[in-house]
């Protein structure tokens, strides 16, 4: 097994208050590795030094043995690191396709797919069909904009997987989506993953994370408290406290035991 | 009055956006004192219905009645008066205002000032958090602790309905299950509550209602158990059957 992406001594500070407090992580190559903790615990500010948002004060972050500490988004994302925002982001104006198109130019200028007037067919043809896997294909014409909420988280992960980066990092993918539907999005995770591509996945929905990820990371107050397998972590008695709290549900017990 | 047996009764609401309808003729009612819980696929216009209660979409088509009196037509600010509190679906409290100013500020329809003491004093005993964190600013609790403020805030002005969009969204398990824990406890002081879940399950169990929304229309009507129990919306909008093949 050899390191993807790696984090290492990273800690970041925001007026007073410590986000990251020498915090690490490491993502397997091949891998689908979970990023859990209580609100507040720092996984987002985590993402965000990744790929280039926050500038860390201090640590490194190392893809694919390349140090791409304080890169920017754009360059991070041309490396092939691509992510999707626990509240959305997307070009409201323009029509849930365009906003596709926007998403294949990785290795070009972002902005270009907004400015040719012609994409070519196989870059229409993959736009669609990732529209078509998250299940909005009908939306493509309506502006970005008019869609709903989960809509709009839908529409971001097919964004982020359009663009085709190594890895994947998702920000609360199941959050604010119909049960049924993260099922499916679970089983085309496993299916990406199945291909080679390496997911690193923050989610607070427990039975996404523990049967989808190889590998879990728990953070706490800024830093990695627990790494290892899901039932590993879930058997953790500083998880429990932390995290998952007391008294679990009887299901999910029943599925620790069958498991 | 016949309006008055229901809480709330949705009869045939036609409502959207410009374009086209969300919401095509959803007719349901809201039962006085217990929880509802609507659900349903991502775009099957849940957030619009709450929307067409709290006075922010006005129906095109449709009626709404409210304790007896017709909500169509009414400005939010009116709306809220009758005692109707929309917590929405994105964070909303003021980030650089104290947690103390945003609770208060969820009084400001009342003048009276020993009043909103009152009222701040029996906030403060059931949110811990409101007391603990009063001088903080809202932007520094994390985004649970940010959803129970929010809770706080739509008690001032004591409503007889509260409005949750997704109240769940974001919320880490151990938050999760106290944020369910505060929706019980706001019903069991007398609060109706009319809230979307995606979280369907969990909110279906606690709920003493459910309704299904599918493509702007009710599927499905009943009490929470039957929702939870109907092996179609099951497979359709609740994931499936609870034995996972792994």
């Amino acid at each position: 097994m050899t390191t993807l992406l790696s984090a290492q001594g990273i800690s970041k500070h925001f007026g007073g208050v410590n986000a990251l407090n020498l915090c690490s992580l490491d993502v397997e190559k091949g891998s689908i590795t979970g990023l859990i903790g209580p609100n507040g615990s720092g996984k987002t500010t985590l993402f965000n030094v990744i790929t280039g948002y926050v500038k860390p004060d201090t640590g490194t972050v190392t893809f694919d043995g390349r140090d791409i500490t304080n890169a920017r988004p754009d360059k991070v994302f041309a490396l092939g690191v691509g992510r999707t925002f626990q509240l959305t982001r997307i070009f409201a104006r323009i029509t849930v396709l365009e906003n596709m198109l926007v998403a294949t130019q990785r290795e070009e200028s972002w902005l270009r797919g907004l400015t040719r007037s012609m994409s070519s067919k196989s870059e229409l043809d993959s736009a669609m069909e990732w529209l078509d896997f998250v299940g909005i294909a009908r939306l493509a014409k309506l502006p970005a904009g008019s869609l709903s909420y989960g809509q709009r988280k839908l529409l971001e992960l097919a964004y982020v997987l359009v663009a085709d980066p190594d890895v994947v990092l998702l920000d609360e993918p199941a959050g604010g989506v119909n049960l049924t539907l993260i099922n499916v999005i679970s089983e085309k995770i496993r299916a990406l993953n199945k291909e080679g591509k390496t997911f690193l996945i923050v989610e607070h929905n427990m039975e996404f994370v523990m049967n989808l990820c190889d590998a879990v990371t728990v953070m706490h107050q800024g830093t990695n408290l627990v790494s290892g397998s899901p039932t590993e972590v879930r058997n953790n008695p500083l998880v429990l406290d932390a995290y998952l709290g007391g008294g679990e549900e009887e299901d999910a017990t029943e599925e620790v035991a069958n498991g | 009055m016949a309006e008055s047996e229901a809480f709330v009764r949705f009869d045939g609401v036609v409502a959207g956006y410009g374009g086209g309808d969300v919401l095509k003729g959803v007719t349901f009612d809201v039962p006085k004192g217990g929880v509802t819980c609507i659900v349903g696929p991502n775009g099957s216009g849940k957030s619009t219905l709450l929307k067409t209660v709290s006075g922010l979409v006005r129906p095109r088509l449709g009626e709404i009645w409210f304790k007896g009196q017709q909500l169509v037509g009414l400005s939010p600010k009116e709306i809220l008066r009758l005692g109707v509190v929309q917590v929405p679906q994105n964070h909303s409290l003021f980030r650089e205002m104290t947690v103390h100013e945003n609770v208060e500020l969820g009084a400001f329809l009342v003048k009276d000032k020993k009043v909103i003491a009152e009222r701040m004093d029996t906030i403060r005993e059931m949110f811990p958090i409101v007391a603990e964190r009063a001088k903080d600013k809202a932007g520094s609790l994390s985004g649970g602790q940010q959803r129970l403020v929010e809770f706080a805030r739509c008690l001032m002005l004591e409503p007889d309905l509260v409005v949750l969009d997704e109240p769940s969204m974001g919320l880490d398990p151990k938050t999760l299950r106290s944020m369910f824990e505060t929706i019980r406890m706001m019903n069991s002081v007398g609060r109706t509550v009319l809230l979307v879940e995606q979280n369907a399950r969990q909110a279906l169990k606690m709920s003493h209602f459910g309704v299904v929304l599918e493509n702007g229309q009710v599927r499905l009507s009943g009490t929470g158990t039957e929702v939870l129990n109907n092996p179609e919306i099951g497979a359709l909008y609740l994931g499936g059957t609870i034995e996972h093949t792994k």
